[in-house]
């Protein structure tokens, strides 16, 4: 698609983003930090993009937030060559909790995506294996939403 | 029954010790079979469970180092026969140092089930004990004696290596007193 960048700086990752996907938003740039924010139809394409060209090698966590309205999937990719990190965000609504998964694109999303699923129930669509990992199979409730109360919270 | 009760009976001849001890059994016979084997045998098996008592080699959270620690060379737990083996079968104590969470919660049940009777259960920490940290969370059992009989407590976060020597102390005495009760036979 575009060329290839083996340690972009933060001005090339912005450049190269918006240019490439004209949906993504950039919400902040800090020292070695970029914070967008894409739609979650392209948000495997993206992925791949910021793998293949602009080389992050590794994805640190995949994780969400519940903003009671609708969730965010929150992405941290790290580059090995220069440290910069990018701060992907994705909006997921309340009522359709699906998103692509990324395991294919880095391995190490395997785990981070059914930890997501666990404790937050959004479905990655096309994950090798979206079980419980380490809640009992039976559980029918997802702890981390902000509808789940404590004992001690009812 | 206790032979350091009754100093003199070394000091007896052969046939004074035969018809003192005669004596004695015969007494104790008269209360029935069970009790006598009970009260002749108690105390001996009360001295051997008390000296090897063998925990279940689990380590299940931070306190599982110090109970590492407490085996190492500065309190060798080892003096007091604390020896601790890796198969429930061999083991009469059940150390359960660590948050328990609700997908372990079977295996530790049957954990329990598996050691041979009479055992003993000790909870170590306060994640055993209630929670502790982790009290009122969404995978944590809230304390070990809602699945298990629990004889003594260790307090600490994590329990200090003498706590938990100090704790085996008091177990060693529950030990002795369950087998003074004089129910083994009952079993």
């Amino acid at each position: 698609m575009a060329e290839v960048y083996q340690s972009p700086s933060v001005d090339e990752i912005k450049q190269a983003l918006t240019s490439n996907f004209p949906d993504v938003e950039i919400i902040s740039t800090e020292e070695r930090r970029v914070k967008a924010k894409c739609p979650r139809e392209i948000s495997h394409d993206v992925c791949q993009f910021i793998h293949d060209n602009l080389t992050f090698e590794h994805c640190s966590v995949v994780t969400a937030v519940d903003y009671v309205d609708h969730l965010m999937v929150v992405y941290l990719l790290a580059n090995y060559y220069n440290g910069v990190m990018i701060d992907l965000n994705v909006d997921v609504p309340d009522d359709d909790l699906h998103i692509a998964c990324v395991t294919d694109i880095w391995q190490g999303a395997n785990w981070h995506e059914r930890e997501t699923w666990e404790l937050f129930g959004i479905v990655f669509d096309n994950h090798p294996r979206l079980e419980r990992l380490l809640t009992p199979q039976n559980y029918e409730f997802f702890p981390f939403r902000k509808s789940y109360k404590m004992r001690s919270q009812e | 029954m206790d032979m350091s009760l009754y100093p003199h009976a070394v000091a007896m001849s052969a046939d004074e010790f035969m018809t003192w001890s005669d004596a004695i059994i015969n007494d104790l016979l008269s209360t029935g079979t069970k009790k006598t084997v009970d009260k002749l045998t108690g105390p001996i098996w009360a001295w051997g469970m008390k000296n090897s008592m063998h925990p279940l080699h689990w380590g299940l959270a931070c306190c599982a180092l110090e109970m590492a620690a407490a085996s190492a060379p500065r309190y060798d737990a080892e003096r007091y026969g604390m020896i601790y083996r890796s198969s429930p079968r061999q083991t009469d104590i059940l150390l359960v140092n660590g948050w328990i969470s609700k997908k372990i919660r079977p295996d530790l049940r049957r954990l329990y089930e598996m050691i041979p009777n009479p055992k003993w259960v000790v909870a170590m920490g306060e994640c055993a004990i209630s929670g502790g940290p982790w009290y009122d969370s969404y995978n944590c059992i809230q304390g070990l004696d809602q699945i298990v009989p629990v004889d003594v407590y260790i307090p600490g976060c994590p329990a200090r290596p003498d706590a938990m020597i100090d704790g085996f102390m008091l177990l060693q005495k529950k030990i002795e007193d369950y087998f003074r009760r004089g129910n083994f036979m009952e079993d």
